[in-house]
């Protein structure tokens, strides 16, 4: 079937080069980070998660978009999703996939990341991750390319891939909340020291991954032969509002807790992120941005009338996205190490040569998405001529028939 | 060039040796051949062919550090220095990616959560020795994903730079700033490089060891041995230890206890005329 990502458009082939230069120039960086050391990053002893774990914990969100189709469509039989289900999964691949990918290139010792495997220590969280990123990378792989091949060749799927669909459904819970383990049970960092940090990572994860994923429909609606149906999409981006409603809220209750406690480790990094800290507030413009797309999206996806009219549907959910984005891939991670031990604040800049990493993972991503797409919309687009050409033939069977009366 | 080298060769042969040691050091712990002049030991089930970590718990070495005493007597950087050159640590002259196994800080800095802005000026002036607690339950312990960090018997928790990947989970994890991590090649930051003990690669985590190289030779902790009996050492388990004799007799603090951590470093708070 991979070779159906070799035949396309123009338009199609430049984008591909594209993300093949962001591969190249980010494989260049890694090379450079890997000869030299963690120096090249912006990272220190005292911020010493940067941008490649936030970048890692918000893709781990955005892998949702399988479970936010698959939940109403196998446990809930709704069918409108039955169309779009590979299209969730498939970005599911390419997120789990990134987030895999940043975890490795912010190893110190990546050649020795075998040692996870080697000496498996279930004592720790990210041991536990490891067991089911890789799991959910692999059941949705395989659910995938399965489906698509039986679809291809215009049979059922085997049973398996159903049992498998609904196996994938815990499996894809349990991603959000092993990640929100990982920080959430440390001592000593506040910010994440929270109960609710498992809750946030699954609201979160819910409107970021639809998101997401219902604009990418829309794109293919443009480009592509597969048209996603208005009902599967405003269906899609209520559940979006609903999630991003509930992440919003999980968010309001932090602050609460944080400030009506009044316990000075619990409010600095929301200081920190909102209103700087010690005259250090590189965050704060992010974090306003944050909220202000956060309402705003809200309130486009919560009025009918607007989210059912595409163009402010898009920008509600671009908003959502970079919302979730601010608040996951760049204030949760960064602020949890504001203030350090010491109360000191040290400030984390990225260096020219992380950033250019974190495009090459990017372009990883959006290659392996973009291929798997192709793929599943050369596999529809046959599936709907095949169709055709068989009603085409009954209706020429009728008509033959007819004439022959 | 040549010289460089000859560091890569000598720590190569070093990291032998750390490898033997780590063993050794279980072993030592297990079966407690070894005893501190300083402290009793009781003797514990023979450990041999037992991997370090179910080494059976013997004892919880620990310090208890007479701040202004030490203060006092001016060595602190003679320690620091000698602890930094004994373990080959690096000196990168950044703050952002400096090796600290022992360093200084303030009062503010180092017990933030019980600071405050009437503190006595006695206090606020004082030098703060830091190093890693060497906690009863160590966080870093818990975090790590390939056990490169553990706690051998004996208390100690140490690393084993041959397994580290450098997730670096364990200095997130670590509510007293005690872990470093290598972001480039530590070598050519160490000007004179002691041949008996292993240098770091690049990309690994590393902090404070208690001395375990010492302590398995029966010798008291380097920055114990230099600090004119300023920084008390001993087995926190043994009710006869100079640590509990002098936890008993004086008010001490540590840092972050609410944490339940179990740090094992004490500091003597009322020191001064008390203590003289």
């Amino acid at each position: 079937m991979l070779e159906k990502a070799l035949h396309g458009s123009k338009l199609y082939w430049a984008w591909v080069i594209v993300l093949l230069v962001c591969i190249g120039v980010g494989i260049a960086a890694y090379i450079n980070q890997f000869n030299y050391g963690l120096g090249l990053t912006g990272m220190s002893r005292d911020v010493s998660w940067g941008l490649y774990i936030s970048q890692f914990v918000f893709l781990v969100g955005v892998a949702a978009s399988g479970v936010m189709v698959a939940i109403p469509l196998y446990l809930h039989n709704f069918k409108e999703f039955g169309k779009i289900i590979i299209f969730g999964e498939f970005m599911a691949v390419a997120a789990v996939l990134m987030a895999v990918l940043f975890v490795l290139v912010d190893l110190g010792y990546p050649t020795r990341v075998l040692n996870v495997l080697l000496y498996p220590s279930p004592h720790s969280m990210l041991f536990w991750d490891m067991c089911v990123l890789s799991s959910y990378l692999l059941v949705n792989i395989l659910i995938g390319w399965t489906v698509l091949g039986a679809e291809r060749k215009g049979v059922k799927p085997p049973n398996w891939t159903r049992i498998l669909s609904y196996i994938a459904i815990p499996l894809a819970i349990s991603i959000h909340t092993v990640t929100a383990f990982l920080i959430a049970g440390l001592p000593g960092r506040a910010y994440w020291l929270t109960a609710i940090m498992a809750a946030r990572f699954l609201a979160s994860a819910f409107a970021a991954g639809p998101a997401l994923l219902i604009v990418i429909c829309f794109i293919m609606r443009k480009f592509t032969t597969f048209k996603a149906s208005d009902k599967a999409i405003d269906t899609l981006a209520k559940i979006v509002c609903y999630a991003m409603i509930a992440n919003v809220f999980f968010f309001v209750l932090e602050i609460f807790t944080a400030f009506y406690s009044n316990i000075p480790s619990h409010m600095a990094s929301l200081e920190y992120l909102f209103f700087g800290l010690d005259g250090s507030g590189q965050l704060v413009p992010f974090m306003w941005t944050a909220v202000v797309l956060a309402f705003v999206g809200l309130f486009l996806l919560l009025v009918p009338k607007l989210r059912r009219n595409h163009k402010t549907l898009i920008v509600g959910l671009v908003a959502v996205f970079f919302a979730c984005w601010i608040d996951k891939g760049l204030g949760l991670i960064l602020a949890g190490f504001v203030p350090n031990s010491f109360e000191q604040v040290v400030d984390y800049i990225p260096n020219l040569n992380e950033i250019l990493v974190i495009v090459g993972v990017y372009g990883i991503g959006f290659l392996v998405l973009t291929v798997l797409y192709k793929v599943a919309v050369n596999v529809h687009e046959h599936g709907i001529a095949f169709a055709h050409s068989k009603d085409r033939e009954i209706a020429e069977g009728a008509d033959a028939a007819d004439a022959a009366e | 060039m040549a010289a460089r080298n000859e560091d890569r060769e000598r720590s190569r042969d070093g990291s032998m040796e750390r490898r033997t040691f780590l063993k050794a050091g279980a072993l030592a712990a297990a079966s407690a051949v070894i005893p501190l002049s300083a402290c009793t030991v009781e003797g514990a089930a023979g450990a041999e062919g037992e991997t370090v970590h179910k080494v059976m718990k013997t004892r919880q070495w620990g310090f208890v550090i007479d701040v202004e005493k030490l203060n006092a007597s001016g060595v602190m950087d003679k320690i620091i220095q000698a602890c930094h050159h004994a373990h080959n640590v690096p000196d990168t002259g950044d703050p952002k990616t400096e090796i600290k196994w022992i360093w200084e800080d303030d009062f503010e800095h180092s017990f933030s959560d019980i600071d405050s802005e009437y503190a006595s000026e006695r206090v606020v002036k004082l030098g703060f020795p830091l190093l890693c607690n060497h906690c009863e339950e160590p966080p870093c312990v818990r975090l790590c994903p390939t056990e490169a960090t553990f706690k051998r018997g004996d208390g100690i928790v140490v690393m084993d730079y041959h397994r580290c990947i450098g997730c670096r989970f364990c200095m997130a994890g670590c509510p007293y700033g005690a872990r470093s991590l290598n972001f480039f090649d530590p070598r050519p930051y160490i000007d004179d490089p002691n041949p008996d003990y292993p240098t770091r690669s690049k990309g690994v985590v590393e902090k404070c060891m208690l001395c375990s190289e010492r302590i398995d030779q029966g010798k008291e902790p380097l920055c114990a041995e230099l600090s004119e009996g300023a920084i008390i050492f001993g087995d926190l388990t043994d009710p006869d230890s100079p640590v509990r004799k002098a936890l008993s007799e004086n008010f001490t603090i540590r840092r972050r206890v609410e944490l339940g951590t179990g740090p094992c470093v004490y500091y003597i708070a009322n020191g001064g005329e008390a203590h003289a």
